[in-house]
């Protein structure tokens, strides 16, 4: 039994392949057209799956949409009712796009479906799932626990914005949820907003922003703008905010609350304010989210605790929900955000529709370690490099490993390609860039002339898993970087007086443990651990350096400016090897060095996608 | 066609026939609209559309 999952039309377009309930493929639409955050209908991305599948749409049992248009209409219609006339200036602008377009999803699917496939049965094989049922599908039968408590919290869906389901065996079941407008993610996307960031793209900025900040404004936004209940329940006084009646986030009330108007980001210049607002939501959001950890663990006596949704994202939060210890174990879906819901919708459909069996092998997750996109052989990759002019060496697997780990020891930036792509918003080894932990510059040189993007914005670490408490305040699985904790205090510097009132990369700069470059102003990491078993030759290559240096750490960041998709074939790779000041790209065992490459290839490629 | 019908099995399913005429007059509303623009732009803070 074959199940294709979509998710489109809003953000992040992907799809998802399950076969028998085992996922087997997975991918986002941005990193084939190469448009970030690409909503329209996932056509490639569909295509890979098939190919994967080694079959064509005539070979899919039911094709399933991650959630309702009908419901999410409905709750449209219903907030415009709500707040008439305020709401005219949205009302005008959203009717027409549904009008023409959203109403009429089903309709547009089909015809879609029916000309990749003309036999394909519309009315008998394309499903719809709720869309906060797929994420808490994506968290819980991937998941390594027979039973969990799957807590699912995001901007919004059709009317949901927080669900909570209980999950046994093949079986789900949304017990409790918070209705719009009252959201945690609207709330983040409403400061993301109101510190001059880009909503639905920006909230993971704010994360990074918050350790320069000091919580100052949490009691303010306690006890104005939200309520927070004991058990983490909430409600948003909607005075504060115009997502439901206007084009921003927030009103002329919050705006008077904290006595400024938004941050316009291409003219106000980031200040202590905006990084203690962001400090601030990030505190309220955090607890929020123990609030509602320890409540349900009470409630329902089950050691396991399921994550999906944007909000599953702060991975700041997540790390705080699993030293709260209110739960014995943590599992987040990687691809937490809508993507993910291409994947919760058929998964949802395999085993509560269809009533399809679910293995689940305890201990081991069914993602595969998110390594679920395309994967490109090495004869391939030779030729698709030569066709693009590139010059390169092709090793042995040995050779390759020695070579890398020998470069990034020698403080080198690397372009990592290997194997399979990655599904979800994170680089884990797959298309990842890489350089030396330990090198105080390291930061800067990708920051400034690598990624090209903020200052303030810190690097992540991977880690082999059987390092990790060594380095890390952390001896648990973090396959994903969906989990933060600190450097070990044995392995931190402390800052002095003058070195802690510096801002951005001035303060970031400041060599605060032996792995600078991945350690935040807070000393905190936002950790990736690896196995062999997942990703061996990823493994191998931490192995090596670690051989080489004594450090089982590298920087991983992904393997893109900003602005850009994740690069997703070698000719993406080597366009963003050649735009860039990486040293070395390795790429199966084809190793390129910068000084070989034919200077002409280059191009500007730092304006070549809009910032995000 | 297919598409009344089922907006109809959907107000049924949900209890919700007072949204009919709210429906029917924001659908000649927005038609309005529709009809009186060039474009439909998705506006930036999709999320809640």
């Amino acid at each position: 039994m074959r199940i294709l999952g979509l998710s489109a039309f809003y953000h992040d377009s992907a799809a998802a392949l399950v076969e028998d309930g085992v996922v087997t493929a997975a991918a986002q639409e941005e990193r084939f057209t190469r448009r970030k955050h690409d909503s329209g209908f996932p056509i490639h991305a569909i295509e890979y799956c098939l190919e994967a599948a080694g079959t064509d749409l005539g070979g899919i049992d039911h094709v399933v949409f991650y959630d309702k248009p009908f419901l999410k209409f409905e709750r449209l219609l219903e907030t415009y009712l709500a707040f008439a006339p305020r709401g005219f200036a949205s009302f005008r602008v959203a009717m027409p796009v549904w009008l023409r377009e959203k109403l009429f999803q089903k309709d547009l699917l089909g015809k879609k479906l029916v000309a990749l496939a003309p036999d394909f049965d519309v009315k008998g094989q394309l499903l719809f799932a709720e869309h906060h049922l797929s994420h808490a599908a994506s968290a819980f039968f991937p998941s390594p626990f027979e039973e969990a408590v799957v807590l699912t919290m995001d901007g919004v869906g059709e009317w949901t914005t927080t669900s909570v389901a209980i999950g046994r065996g093949k079986d789900l079941e949304v017990v409790k949820e918070i209705h719009f407008p009252h959201s945690l993610g609207l709330l983040y996307s409403a400061i993301t907003y109101y510190t001059g960031f880009r909503v639905n793209s920006g909230e993971y900025k704010v994360m990074g922003l918050a350790p320069y900040g000091e919580p100052k404004y949490a009691r303010t936004l306690l006890d104005n703008v939200i309520d927070l209940k004991p058990d983490g329940s909430f409600r948003l006084d909607q005075a504060y905010f115009e997502y439901c009646t206007g084009l921003r986030m927030t009103s002329r009330k919050f705006h008077d609350l904290f006595g400024r108007p938004p941050r316009r980001p291409d003219r106000d210049p980031l200040e202590p304010f905006h990084m203690d607002m962001a400090a601030s939501v990030q505190a309220v959001t955090e607890e929020a989210m123990l609030r509602l950890a320890r409540a349900l663990a009470a409630e329902y006596g089950i050691p396991n605790l399921c994550l999906a949704g944007g909000v599953a994202l702060n991975c700041v939060g997540n790390g705080r929900v699993l030293r709260d210890g209110a739960f014995e174990n943590l599992w987040i879906q990687p691809a937490a955000g809508d993507a993910g819901g291409a994947l919760g919708a058929a998964l949802a459909a395999a085993h509560l529709h269809l009533e399809t069996p679910r293995r689940v092998t305890p201990g081991k997750d069914a993602m595969r370690g998110s390594y679920l996109g395309p994967a490109f052989g090495q004869t391939d990759i030779e030729a698709r490099l030569t066709a693009a002019g590139a010059r390169f060496r092709v090793l042995d697997e040995t050779a390759t490993i020695d070579a890398t780990a020998r470069a990034l020891a020698d403080g080198k930036a690397v372009g990592w390609m290997q194997g399979r792509m990655e599904f979800g918003p994170r680089a884990l080894g797959g298309r990842s860039i890489l350089g030396d932990p330990r090198s105080p510059t390291m930061q800067k040189t990708l920051n400034l002339k690598v990624k090209y993007r903020e200052s303030f914005r810190p690097f992540a670490p991977s880690v082999r898993r059987e390092d990790v408490a060594e380095w890390f305040e952390l001896d648990a699985d973090s396959p994903y970087m969906l989990l933060v904790a600190g450097v070990r205090a044995e392995r931190r510097r402390e800052m002095t007086p003058e070195e802690e009132a510096l801002f951005g990369i001035d303060k970031l700069n400041v060599p605060r443990s032996d792995i600078p470059a991945v350690t935040h102003v807070d000393y905190s990491a936002r950790i990736q651990t690896v196995r062999a078993d997942t990703h061996p030759r990823y493994h191998a290559l931490l192995t090596r350096f670690k051989e080489l240096t004594g450090c089982p750490v590298l920087v991983n960041t992904s393997f893109n400016v900003r602005g850009e998709p994740i690069v997703c074939t070698p000719e993406d790779a080597f366009r963003c090897f050649m735009g860039t000041e990486l040293d070395m790209l390795v790429a199966g065992d084809c190793l390129l060095l910068k000084e070989d490459q034919d200077p002409a290839l280059g191009r500007d490629y730092k304006s070549a996608f809009a910032l995000d | 066609m297919s598409f009344l019908g089922e907006l109809w099995d959907f107000l049924k399913e949900r209890k919700k026939f007072w949204l009919l005429p709210i429906i029917v007059m924001m659908v000649l509303f927005g038609g309005l609209l529709v009809l009186s623009q060039g474009s439909a732009v998705a506006p930036f803070i999709y999320t809640v559309f």
